[in-house]
């Protein structure tokens, strides 16, 4: 029998966060939702292109986490980026702009959904290929403890990108140099379209974490409290020089795999019945309001505000100008410097 | 001696030029680093890292695990977060290995991230045959690298060009691909004291020709040297470029000469089909097909992988003889 990975409740009642971290909680989730939503109906109504791979039903993982960040510790994330870029501080504007393939976008409209990065708040990129930021964020893990910060990299990743072999070759080497990255495994339950359990050997990656000598942890991830509880010690331990560790938030896509996914390996009752049960933003709702620390109508409010937000990031990448022809050959190379 | 201008020349080896390269551009730039398997403690196979870990630490010549995915990925990641990293591969033939981080994250991440960020990091190949060490520590795989925007890849045939690439690749803000020949590690020759670069993406004439232009690279440049003494004899004058970069290639150089002499043979040990030498040939088809008065000629390594039996690696293997046979052909 193998050791097993902790699974951690929330310890504290959200009274104990004071009123401002509860705001930003809401107010983040909101934000990814009405952004994720508003990204689907322009998708179907032909505005944005490419492939789209939307964050909902699982806001409350990047939430957590992104509570603890500083804007100078860096991330990655995966192909289903939009929710750890927006609550990692970008800008919906400049991010809608992208997905919309405007010359205003984060990446001048080169890089759309599945490549949106923001260095100015430590946004290091998404990625198109599935596992592929395990060993960069090490890697920014490496340059933070070589430049003796207490700066730490968290790179999110899904159930799907576990079984890649860069899971293995970048924990080892984040374990075996003790740097300050955290692996938070986004447990959704289908990776692309094959539920996870059918190629995955364990049914808690987190459990995988006792083969690195370091610690695993497993949450609710549909629980913005349980997360941001264990994401906080985990952080901290890093920041303290204590080495990289694997959280597992155990969520659900609900939403197929890319918009337009036709998803004919689940039934419609089962995703509907998920999303009653389980949907992030209403068990939030359901705790503060319980708690009495916040009202239905601070929440509307809030509501209304991103519903707002998201229609004017709409609006701006709409009027926002196409790139020019001539900036296909721009950003392929850096000049020279002058003593080459 | 005196080189160009008032340097002083000294002989030292391409691995010493190498380490020299190193050892001054981690001094003059505290972000530089360089991590790899056995580089630390054992100096690098070929002994290339010598000494280094002591003047440096063991915390800017890394060791790494034997994960090559790993090590040009956190190099990235590294080169993201502020630092200048320089990755051993150990052997060119694992870049096989972290091709994902090489091909759609290195290579990329300036371009499609709208030059967010630059990628500034070095990726050191020791590439080509050795040994009879056979199919997978034998290749020269350059021109893998050559096909893919963003990278710049280097190739140098000498201590001088070893040193002064280095050092431009170092500090050069893109990714670079440094190839390095085993069999060269050893070469002696002259270079210079002290600081200076070889410029990325120029060739060299190495020598005034009029009859040929014979383009060549890395190991194979000396081999090119030796057959242009051979031809000379017969009074076949051979103009020599050593490349130097093959990614981007000087066209000019190459150009010009052709002009001048009309003919041109490109050699190099890599696979011939869709090598170095094929975009070499293009490149000139179309844009100086008037200036020839014959076919080109490419003289390159079968279309086989690298054999062991020593029969079969001296039957694959270019030599001065084949080179000197190759620019026969074009005075046929």
């Amino acid at each position: 029998m193998c050791a097993k990975a902790e699974r951690r409740e929330p310890a504290r009642s959200p009274a104990e966060y004071g009123a401002e971290k509860l705001r930003w909680f809401y107010e983040t989730m909101v934000l990814i939702r009405n952004f994720e939503l508003k990204v689907e109906e322009n998708f179907f109504a032909g505005e944005i292109p490419g492939f789209v791979h939307l964050y909902i039903g699982e806001e409350a993982t990047a939430t957590g986490v992104m509570g603890h960040l500083r804007k100078t510790d860096y991330i990655q994330s995966t192909h289903r980026g939009h929710g750890h870029t927006l609550a990692k501080g970008a800008d919906p504007k400049r991010m809608m702009a992208e997905i919309f393939g405007k010359k205003t976008g984060y990446c001048k409209g080169k890089g759309g959904s599945m490549h949106i990065a923001d260095f100015s708040v430590g946004m290091l990129g998404a990625n198109g290929v599935v596992g592929g930021g395990f060993t960069m964020v090490t890697g920014a893990g490496l340059a933070q403890k070589m430049q003796k910060t207490d700066g730490v990299s968290v790179f999110f990743f899904g159930d799907g990108a576990s079984n890649r072999g860069t899971f293995h070759e970048a924990i080892n080497m984040a374990a075996v140099w003790n740097l300050p990255v955290l692996f938070v495994c986004e447990n959704n339950q289908f990776a692309s379209t094959t539920p996870y359990r059918t190629t995955t050997s364990v049914d808690d990656i987190a459990d995988r974490a006792q083969g690195y000598g370091i610690p695993g942890v497993i949450v609710d991830g549909n629980d913005v409290f349980a997360v941001y509880e264990a994401a906080g010690d985990l952080i901290e331990r890093a920041r303290r020089g204590e080495g990289p560790a694997i959280l597992e938030t155990k969520t659900y896509r609900i939403k197929g795999h890319f918009v337009g996914d036709p998803e004919k390996y689940r039934t419609k009752e089962e995703v509907q019945h998920v999303f009653d049960t389980t949907d992030p933003i209403p068990t939030f709702e359901k705790k503060v309001l319980e708690a009495g620390v916040m009202t239905r109508e601070d929440l509307d409010a809030m509501k209304a505000a991103a519903v707002r937000k998201i229609d004017e990031a709409i609006e701006y990448a709409r009027q926002s100008p196409e790139p020019h022809v001539s900036e296909l050959y721009t950003d392929l190379y850096v000049p020279a410097p002058e003593t080459v | 001696m005196k080189g160009n201008g008032d340097q002083t020349m000294r002989t030292i080896s391409f691995a010493q030029a190498t380490l020299e390269a190193m050892e001054e551009e981690m001094t003059r730039d505290g972000s530089v680093f360089v991590m790899g398997e056995d580089i630390a403690r054992q100096g690098g196979i070929f002994g290339q890292f010598k000494g280094l870990p002591d003047k440096f630490g063991k915390e800017r010549v890394i060791d790494t695990p034997i994960s090559e995915t790993a090590i040009v990925g956190a190099a990235i990641g590294a080169a993201l977060a502020g630092m200048r990293p320089v990755a051993d591969m150990h052997f060119a033939d694992f870049m096989g290995v972290c091709f994902d981080e090489i091909f759609n994250q290195m290579a990329k991440i300036h371009y499609m991230f709208g030059g967010q960020k630059s990628i500034p990091m070095v990726l050191r190949a020791p590439d080509g045959m050795i040994n009879q060490a056979a199919a997978q520590h034998s290749q020269s795989v350059e021109a893998f690298f050559a096909h893919i925007p963003g990278l710049k890849v280097v190739i140098p045939s000498n201590p001088a060009d070893a040193k002064g690439l280095l050092k431009a690749a170092i500090r050069d803000d893109n990714p670079v691909i440094y190839f390095e020949h085993k069999g060269l590690f050893s070469m002696k020759g002259e270079v210079p004291e002290g600081d200076y670069v070889t410029p990325i993406g120029k060739a060299k004439v190495v020598r005034q020709g009029k009859d040929v232009t014979l383009v060549s690279y890395s190991m194979m440049m000396n081999h090119a040297i030796k057959a242009a003494d051979e031809l000379e004899k017969d009074g076949i004058s051979v103009e020599l470029i050593d490349l130097r970069s093959v990614s981007p290639i000087d066209e000019e150089t190459i150009l010009n000469s052709v002009a001048k002499t009309t003919r041109l043979v490109i050699a190099h040990e890599a696979v011939k089909r869709c090598g170095v030498g094929a975009e070499i040939a293009a490149l000139v088809a179309e844009k100086a097909i008037d200036c020839l008065d014959a076919p080109i000629v490419r003289v390159g390594s079968p279309f086989t992988p690298v054999p062991f039996a020593r029969i079969l690696e001296k039957e694959y293997r270019v030599t001065t003889d084949t080179i000197v046979a190759g620019v026969r052909k074009v005075f046929a």
